[in-house]
């Protein structure tokens, strides 16, 4: 937009100023660029090279003299391991459950709030205030004020119903985990997907409602078709903290009932159980699992780089 | 034209149901905050019963009781160490992501996308591969419960947000007005400043903003290494884990002061939230 006010300065002739040797340009322009790559690779890649070799040791940490190279072993015993199979079983129900139900959520609120309607906005920010609510506050909302059987808000509702009064938190576990997920993470999808609708091309739509397309045939063949990238984008996002959760099962459950997932598990073998070896090996193994989405994710997000880097 | 006049017609009774469909909706996915910030004013007593109690005297005991007033520990100490952690690594990863978003998009290094994808790799290796050695590390340097242990680590955590959000920021920046003002004689720092800074300066606050919310709300790291001295906000609410129901006004209190920071920021930079969220991919 400024290309026309900047060209007749541009084409005026460039000043000659002594050129540097090309190595030294070319230092000089990686040079900024070497603190941040240097404090990532020293804070996060270190660290993780040293939890791939703690991974092959023997090692309690209460019995540190008694620490020797196992090789496999870890590895062995964490996928032999019934407890920590049913945390990796875990981990996938809890990141595909609430990945998909808050996508589906977030679409359709998304949809709700791409037409006008008065207190639109209100809405909108009542809508995102749950992903603004920090995560164990979020969690401890909804263990004792919503779950509580005695005096939590959702059997205070249903007392009016007069329907009947569960334990949430006993009865289905990692159902209420999940469903405190979903209540925190619907915002993030809606927001997402309604930053994909907001860059449809109206003059299409219009186009397709002159031509007698009903509300469902543009949803299906122009809507769901464009807001394929940012459903997608969202699902890899998701899935990447989700897999990583930490703070709703350890404040709602602390991992009890059958709801312990890898993050906890890693957590507790090495801050509890002061298993080394076994914690690192199962981290190795989350990192595994991470790769395997993030290749996925990479790829998304790399295509609608692209596709923005082609339209500049 | 009386067909499009009458679809038009209905399609406005179906856009107000629509409309009421979304404040219904709305005002669901709020309640749970509603209702926690009326139990948070009432008293204990009246915060723990079933049926709820709606009309109940509204007292600020609540707020007493978590101020520490009340006799329990005071949350201050926490809240200085989450600003102090979330402030300062906000900081440092600003003066570390400019130079490299610079780097990455106005004069961009070669092969500058493999670089940009370096960065946002290693925010998809999990906290806990690398918490075993870093816990041991602190061990054995005397750094755990030290403060300044987590602004390292939140600085490794939120920069490579940083310099996706920054990088994309910059790329707004036309090149032909910082050519032209090369042209005219201007040095770097008089670039950056006068040309630079006005376009990115809003994509910068929102960048700041968002590590900011990471570092308020991270639990894991916080929990593992620090104590007593270095506590965190976080860390803080904890404690109230396994509290029981004569406390409920006090966790309510608790956790909305705490939120606060974050709501108050995530409701002023909104749409800023999103983009940064998704890593600069959604516009």
């Amino acid at each position: 937009m400024t290309a026309t006010t900047t060209a007749p300065v541009a084409a005026a002739p460039v000043h000659t100023v002594k050129q540097p040797s090309a190595r030294l340009r070319a230092w000089a322009t990686r040079a900024p660029l070497l603190p941040a790559l240097i404090f990532m690779i020293v804070v996060t890649q270190l660290p993780f090279v040293a939890t791939l070799v703690i991974s092959f040791f023997d090692w309690n940490s209460l019995y540190p003299d008694a620490r020797r190279f196992t090789g496999i072993d870890n590895y062995q015993q964490v996928l032999t391991d019934a407890d920590l199979r049913q945390s990796v079983w875990t981990t996938i129900l809890l990141t595909v459950a609430v990945v998909v139900v808050s996508l589906v959520l977030g679409l359709v609120l998304a949809l709700l709030l791409d037409r006008r309607f008065k207190g639109r906005g209100v809405v909108r920010t009542l809508l995102i205030a749950p992903f603004l609510v920090v995560p164990v506050a979020a969690a401890l909302l909804w263990k004792h004020v919503l779950y509580n059987p005695e005096y939590g808000l959702l059997n205070g509702l249903l007392h009016y119903v007069g329907g009947p009064q569960p334990d949430w938190i006993s009865n289905t576990p990692l159902l209420a985990v999940e469903a405190s997920l979903v209540w925190q993470w619907t915002p993030f999808m809606m927001l997402i997907l309604l930053a994909g609708l907001q860059s449809r091309d109206q003059q299409q739509m219009e186009a397709a409602r002159v031509d007698g397309a009903s509300d469902w045939q543009i949803f299906r063949y122009l809507t769901l078709p464009h807001l394929r990238r940012y459903l997608e984008l969202g699902a890899l996002l998701g899935s990447i903290y989700i897999v990583q959760n930490f703070d709703a099962v350890f404040t709602i459950t602390s991992g009890g009932l059958g709801t312990a997932n890898l993050p906890y598990t890693v957590y507790q073998s090495f801050y509890q159980a002061h298993e080394n070896g076994l914690a690192s090996a199962a981290g190795v193994l989350v990192v595994i699992g991470s790769i395997i989405i993030a290749t996925f994710a990479l790829r998304v997000v790399s295509s609608l780089f692209r596709e923005e880097v082609g339209r500049a | 034209m009386s067909s499009i006049a009458v679809r038009r017609r209905s399609g406005r009774g179906k856009g107000a149901g629509l409309g009421l469909v979304a404040w219904l909706l709305g005002i669901v996915f709020f309640l749970p905050i509603a209702w926690m910030a009326l139990t948070s004013f009432h008293s204990e007593s009246d915060a723990a019963t079933n049926p709820p109690s709606f009309g109940a005297a509204l007292t600020l005991d609540g707020y007493r009781e978590f101020f520490g007033t009340g006799g329990g520990a005071s949350p201050w100490p926490a809240l200085i160490n989450s600003t102090v952690a979330s402030g300062v690594s906000t900081l440092f990863v600003l003066l570390l992501a400019l130079p490299a978003a610079y780097a990455l998009s106005i004069r961009p290094v070669k092969k500058w996308t493999d670089v940009l994808f370096f960065f946002l790799s290693t925010k998809m290796l999990p906290v806990v591969a690398g918490l075993l050695p870093i816990y041991l590390f602190a061990k054995n340097a005397g750094m755990l419960d030290n403060i300044w242990l987590l602004v390292i680590l939140y600085t490794s955590m939120n920069l490579p947000i940083a310099v996706w959000m920054m990088q994309s920021f910059l790329a707004e920046v036309p090149v032909a007005i910082i050519e032209a003002a090369r042209v005219d004689g201007a040095r770097l720092p008089t670039i950056l400043a006068r040309v630079v800074a006005p376009i990115a300066l809003p994509g910068i606050a929102a960048t700041a903003l968002i590590c900011f919310i990471f570092s308020w709300n991270e639990l894991l790291f916080a929990r593992v290494l620090t104590g007593v001295v270095a506590e965190t906000a976080p860390v803080f609410l904890t404690g109230f884990i396994t509290s029981q129901g004569l406390f409920l006004a006090k966790v309510c209190a608790a956790s909305l002061v705490i939120s606060l920071p974050v709501l108050a920021a995530g409701f002023a930079a909104q749409d800023k939230l999103v983009q940064g969220l998704s890593l600069g991919a959604v516009k």
